[in-house]
């Protein structure tokens, strides 16, 4: 239930920003860190280090951040009502996974306003694969009234490593669930602040023009020489940074070469959007974004906070 | 007699996996109970999104208990031999063995060894743990801190064992920390506490009441009847979709079934778009209006909730979505009539097909040219098939297929047929995909027949001649499927074409990269004679003949090679026919023993002035008469009249063997008379190979 006490402008069934504060705090009753967005482009909240790095090793974890969603793909100019090439996800990562965690996820959806004893909530199969991670997991997306509303998944290998423990993703469509609570049919309506009148502010407000000028970007100007150039510089970057790390038993700079590894995804994901990789190229951009996963992944093992013991 | 009740409590089970589970859970169970030596009168499986279940009713209460005699050394046998003796039957001393007399052997030992039946209880403590342990999901997982897998997280275990009006016995034994109980949970939201159980009945009736139907046919049966009944009340009719309903069961513990709308406006879309995005989306029905023969601006949702408010929200919610979603294939619909389909053609030039065979474009020509090829076979106009051919995939790069790949060709003949484009070809858009398998229909109209033939051949030319061939059970790019589709169109229309000359032009316009493994072609043709026999074999005809026929120098005209056969087995099931083979096989088979003795082989003709016996001579002249009769029959392809023809050398044939001694002393009658059996080996020739006819 959305909590009697909150002011107007904070309820979540109002405004965005209040649902985003909503699910944060209730995470943070769960004893999540909760973070603050990864500064790099990435093309879902999978990608944070705090997520596919954490999902690796035997250290418990548990987090929960809103992590910015680049899809370049999915840009239409503004001019469809619920895709977006810039979007949010708030992404919850608790490891192990908790017994509990169907009912945690429930009880954020009661948080945020939905009754479960008006709205069909349901499981329903959905496995998760990142071939760019080189990630799976089993899981489901979670469908509320027939509608997608977030992705669950338990993580079993991360970077071609297996998880173990197994920790437990979830991903919540923030825009999606705002439209839901806040009963609008196109994105670029949601109020944003919970204000009406003169003070209030739109999702278009915010970010229509955004989603324009990228959408011309995305697909018509973005320099695709640069971009080539730069996803040969990210891939070199990460491979020099993993083995000036590599102190035997230990490594010593796994995030910095990472951030390459986010990077080659992202320009990747720029290449596709302006239809310059060929569908044989494509699978070997992936494989070569996957191994620069998978050395990272490997690394991240020798660290403290891949649960390497201290020397 | 005691009942088992099993429950495995679990996080949502994918739908499509649920029945498979509930077959295995049964049959695993029983198996190890009989294995075992735990006999029972009956079983049955249950599975819910969230739990399989199992009963086994009239199990014995314990195993029964076993004798044997275990025999052991002679009396007076070396200590080593009693003492070893004495631990394996499980004695502690010799006094407990008993002494038997064998009047050749002697005195020797043997223990009475009696073990008790155990309880039954504790024989499924013992191997359940390791049916969960390893039980077979398509795929299955851990989570948490454990190393259990399951296809979801396990949460609870019920397993009661007791007879009628007893309490039952809970069967204690732990899976990875979950111990079993008699306590399960209702409905995720409306019977969610916890539920004490003891048998079958009480099961049902406590989950029934926490808003659970275990019964998965039964929750089919609730809601395909419930759909109909509000179909029924608006003067509609529900379109029924087995597959839907199936996987729509496995997504409800208590269906509740709601009818839903969406504008009319959206009714501009073809049906089958508007049901496509309803059910691969929402996994929702539609509804057809009898009064039009189209779908109503309606749809029936399965829900999992009996809502506070009458679902009324759940209503809402579906709906919007649903809007949503034909919002998204309306817009399709209309960029890609907008469009034209002529437009994606060029796109093609940058698809690849298969990175050993080309471009899109370069197969879409391939085929072009093999149907116009064919065209004039099969009775086509060659423009109109050149035209088809050319535009059938167009719609592979239409919004629409892109979407709903499975609407492909459906949705090349309504552009086709929107853009003003003739008849036949708009048809052959769609239909030269079919057959898409055994239960589908086979295109009858000329143009379509062009252009599916060549296509089905492009695709088992071009993996031939890369080497994908299939193997086994993999088949990737149904390449079995296709063989079976030309055979099909081939003898369902009576299509005259000789395989081999179409597989050659086929050749010509692929361009593999490559080196084509040697002798593909006869490899590929035989691939036919192989799916021409599982074809045969399906329809209940005999398969063996095809092999016969087959044998036989360029029989690669499928029509008539059936016709041939058709024939031949009514021939054979006659009397005149069973006794020609018999003779046929006398004659080889002296034959092959006198040819193998001398290692030469004999071969007509005969020489008429060795012909001693009006017998030979009958026989030598009947060959000749039924050769040039069957050769004329064959050449106008009555098979009828060659099998009444070849039914005369029953006579002579018989009559020879009676009458002729084939291994005369004389060497050039010999010789004579073996050269004479091998004219009827010749004169079977003209009508199949006989050696390779079974029974």
């Amino acid at each position: 239930m959305i909590d009697p006490a909150l002011p107007a402008h904070m309820r979540p069934d109002r405004s965005f920003q209040a649902l985003l504060l909503t699910l944060q705090r209730f995470w943070a009753d769960q004893g999540c860190v909760i973070l603050q967005p990864y500064d790099m482009e990435v093309g879902a909240g999978t990608f944070h280090p705090a997520t596919t790095l954490r999902a690796l090793g035997p250290k418990h974890w548990k987090a929960a951040y809103v992590q910015p969603s680049r899809r370049p793909k999915d840009g239409r100019y503004g001019e469809n009502p619920n895709r977006l090439q810039h979007y949010y996800q708030f992404q919850v990562i608790l490891k192990p996974s908790p017994e509990n965690l169907q009912e945690l996820y429930l009880k954020s959806l009661e948080a945020i306003g939905v009754d479960l004893g008006l709205h069909d909530v349901r499981f329903v199969e959905d496995d998760w694969e990142s071939p760019t991670l080189g990630a799976w997991g089993l899981g489901w997306e979670c469908w509320c009234d027939g509608m997608e509303v977030s992705q669950f998944t338990y993580f079993q290998q991360v970077a071609g490593f297996e998880c173990a423990p197994v920790a437990g993703e979830l991903t919540y469509g923030l825009e999606r669930l705002a439209m839901y609570v806040q009963g609008v049919e196109n994105v670029y309506d949601l109020n944003f602040n919970g204000r009406e009148g003169d003070e209030k502010i739109t999702y278009g407000d915010v970010f229509l023009q955004a989603e324009q000028e990228y959408s011309r970007h995305n697909f018509e100007h973005a320099d695709t020489d640069m971009l080539l150039e730069q996803f040969r510089m990210a891939e070199a970057a990460c491979k020099k940074y993993i083995a000036a790390g590599d102190a035997g038993e230990k490594h010593l700079m796994v995030l910095p070469a990472y951030d390459q590894c986010i990077k080659a995804s992202h320009v990747f994901n720029l290449l596709d959007a302006r239809g310059v990789i060929s569908v044989t190229e494509r699978q070997s951009y992936i494989l070569r974004v996957r191994e620069l996963a998978k050395a990272c992944g490997a690394a991240w093992l020798k660290t403290d906070a891949g649960g390497v013991e201290a020397a | 007699m005691p009942d088992l009740l099993l429950e495995l409590f679990s996080e949502e089970i994918p739908a499509r996996m649920q029945a498979q589970a509930a077959d295995t859970l049964k049959k695993m169970v029983t198996d190890a109970l009989v294995e075992r030596g735990l006999l029972y009168e009956g079983a049955k499986a249950f599975v819910t999104p969230r739990r399989l279940a199992l009963v086994v009713h009239g199990l014995p209460g314990k195993q029964a208990d076993q004798h044997e005699d275990k025999k052991g050394p002679r009396v007076g046998a070396p200590e080593a031999a009693l003492a070893g003796f004495l631990k394996s039957a499980g004695l502690d001393s010799i006094e407990q063995a008993h002494v038997h007399s064998d009047p050749k052997k002697g005195d020797f030992y043997v223990a009475h060894i009696h073990r008790a039946g155990r309880p039954t209880p504790e024989v499924l403590a013992e191997f359940l743990p390791q049916i969960i342990r390893t039980f077979p999901w398509p795929k299955s997982m851990r989570w948490g801190s454990g190393s259990l897998r399951w296809v979801r997280p396990l949460h609870s275990i019920v397993c009661t064992f007791g007879t009628e009006g007893d309490e039952p016995e809970v069967v204690p034994f732990e899976v990875d920390g979950i111990a079993s109980s008699n306590v399960t949970y209702g409905h995720r939201f409306m019977g969610p506490q916890a539920i004490t159980v003891k048998r079958l009945d009480d099961w049902m009736a406590k989950l029934e009441a926490a808003k659970v139907v275990v019964d998965r046919e039964r929750r089919k049966d609730i809601i395909l009847n419930d759909a109909k009944d509000l179909a029924l009340a608006r003067g509609l009719e529900l379109v029924e979709d087995e597959g839907l309903l199936e996987e729509v069961a496995g997504l409800v513990e208590w269906p509740v079934v709601l009818m839903g709308e969406f504008e009319e406006r959206f009714l501009d879309i073809p049906d089958e778009v508007i049901r496509a995005t309803i059910r691969a989306n929402q996994k929702c029905f539609v509804l057809k209006d009898p009064k039009t023969g189209r779908l109503a601006n309606r749809f029936i949702l399965t829900s999992n909730l009996l809502a506070h408010d009458g679902g009324k929200a759940i209503v809402a919610g579906n709906g919007r979505v649903i809007r949503a979603r034909l919002s998204d294939a309306k817009f399709f619909w209309d960029t890609d009539r907008a469009n034209g389909l002529e437009k994606n053609l060029p796109k093609f030039a940058n698809i690849t097909f298969h990175e050993k065979l080309g471009s899109q474009q370069a197969r879409i020509e391939r085929i072009a040219a093999l149907a116009v090829k064919l065209a004039p076979q099969v009775g086509a106009d060659a423009a109109l098939t050149e035209q088809a051919a050319l535009l059938a995939k167009a719609d592979l790069l239409t919004e629409v297929v892109g979407e709903f790949p499975e609407l492909q060709g459906l949705m090349g003949r309504y552009y086709a047929l929107g853009e003003g484009v003739a008849e036949e070809v708009a048809l052959a858009c769609e239909e030269h995909y079919k057959p898409q398998g055994p239960g589908d229909r086979v295109p009858t109209s000329p143009v379509s027949i062009a252009v599916a033939l060549a296509d089905k051949i492009d695709t088992l030319a071009g993996f031939w001649a890369i080497d994908e061939k299939p193997t086994g059970s993999k088949d990737p790019y149904a390449l079995r499927r296709a063989a079976l589709g030309i055979i099909r169109i081939i003898l369902e229309n009576g299509v005259r074409v000789r395989l081999a000359d179409v597989i050659a032009d086929a050749t010509k316009g692929i361009d593999a990269p490559v080196a084509a493994p040697e002798g593909w072609q006869a490899d590929l043709l035989s691939f036919f004679a192989d799916r021409l026999k599982v074809y045969l074999r399906d329809n209940g005809a005999r398969f063996d003949l095809v092999d016969a026929v087959f044998a036989l120098e360029g029989q690669d005209d499928l029509f008539q090679l059936v016709s041939r056969m058709t024939s031949l087995a009514r021939f054979l099931e006659t009397e005149d026919g069973k006794n020609l083979l018999a003779g046929y096989r006398r004659a080889v088979n002296i034959l092959r023993i006198e040819e193998k003795k001398d290692g030469k082989a004999y071969a007509g003709p005969t020489n008429a002035t060795l012909l001693k016996l009006a017998e030979e001579e009958k026989l030598a002249s009947a060959i000749e008469d039924v050769k040039s009769r069957v050769g004329r029959a064959i050449a106008a392809e009555d098979f009828e009249a060659a099998m009444t023809a070849l039914a005369d050398l029953r006579g002579p044939v018989d009559a020879f063997f009676d009458a002729v001694t084939v291994n005369a002393p004389e060497a050039d009658l010999r010789e004579n008379r073996l050269k004479l059996l091998d004219e009827i080996r010749s004169a079977t020739r003209t009508i199949a190979d006989f050696d390779r006819i079974e029974g």
